[in-house]
């Protein structure tokens, strides 16, 4: 587990994140998560795929700080989460794509599991 | 000035001995916060208002806003009485055929405000959007900007 120090304490603390909130759909061909995540680029993005759960860790692009803060409510504290994966989900073809602070993931289902029509004779 | 906003626990690993000063400084958090502030910052209305970071140095005002997934044509900005306002509409990403499974994000219109602390050429104000922020820069007018004056002692 990654920890830094606690500044006030100097005491490991777990290292904080903050949940990105998450879009989930479901179609034939299988699931589509979109999640926001404001700040972050293509490169602080880290996905990881894991047993049978996937790790979505956003990371803020650095920002160069403009004089004096007057008014702050933005986290400036990372993105992760974590989800179980169906089953049924081809892990080697998840695909990701990041738009201004949108991250869509693409699971596309096994072809096995896919829903197929049988023409009968 | 110090408004922070109430934001929700943070994700973190299991809780070691470390987990109960997080815990106490959300605690005093919670008491910190005026009730507003903890009202406007629930999960319903939080979409509604982006998250808003204002700086100030001698030249400029910069106001960032947190606005995922939109187009840039969607985003208006405008001053007005010295107030800026950034508004817009998020329009809803659907997935073709796609039954929803968990719906968290917020769709719709937003509009927040800014009361800047003092007056800002109006002409010469910039705004950038990049990974889902929005940056505006806000030049102080010339008799807002800090001067420097000499005194001559004889």
């Amino acid at each position: 587990m990654q920890t830094t120090l606690d500044k006030q304490t100097n005491h490991p603390r777990p290292e904080e994140y903050v949940a990105a909130n998450v879009n989930i759909f479901e179609t034939q061909e299988g699931y589509v998560l979109q999640a926001e995540m404001p700040g972050v680029g293509k490169d602080g993005l880290e996905i990881t795929l894991e047993g049978t759960e996937i790790t979505i860790t956003g990371r803020r692009s650095p920002e160069p700080v403009v004089g004096e803060p007057l008014f702050r409510e933005r986290n400036t504290a990372d993105y992760r989460r974590v989800f179980e994966l169906d089953p049924a989900i081809d892990t080697s073809k998840v695909s990701a794509k990041i738009n201004q602070g949108v991250l869509t993931v693409t699971l596309p289902k096994s072809e096995k599991v896919k829903p197929r029509k049988i023409k009968v004779d | 000035m110090n408004i922070v906003r109430w934001n929700r626990p943070a994700l973190s690993a299991w809780p070691s001995f470390g987990g109960l000063s997080t815990l106490r400084n959300e605690i005093d958090r919670l008491f910190d916060a005026p009730l507003t502030e903890l009202a406007r910052a629930s999960q319903f209305l939080s979409g509604a208002t982006p998250a808003v970071d204002v700086f100030e140095d001698k030249e400029n005002f910069v106001v960032k806003a947190e606005l995922p997934g939109m187009k840039k044509e969607d985003i208006d900005v405008s001053l007005h009485d010295g107030a800026l306002s950034i508004s817009g509409e998020r329009t809803e990403e659907k997935v073709e055929n796609g039954e929803m499974y968990r719906s968290e994000r917020f769709f719709g219109r937003f509009q927040r405000s800014v009361a800047l602390p003092a007056s800002v050429d109006a002409s010469k104000i910039k705004a950038q959007y990049k990974d889902g922020v929005l940056t505006v820069t806000l030049p102080k007018a010339e008799e807002a900007k800090p001067k420097q004056i000499d005194v001559q002692v004889n």
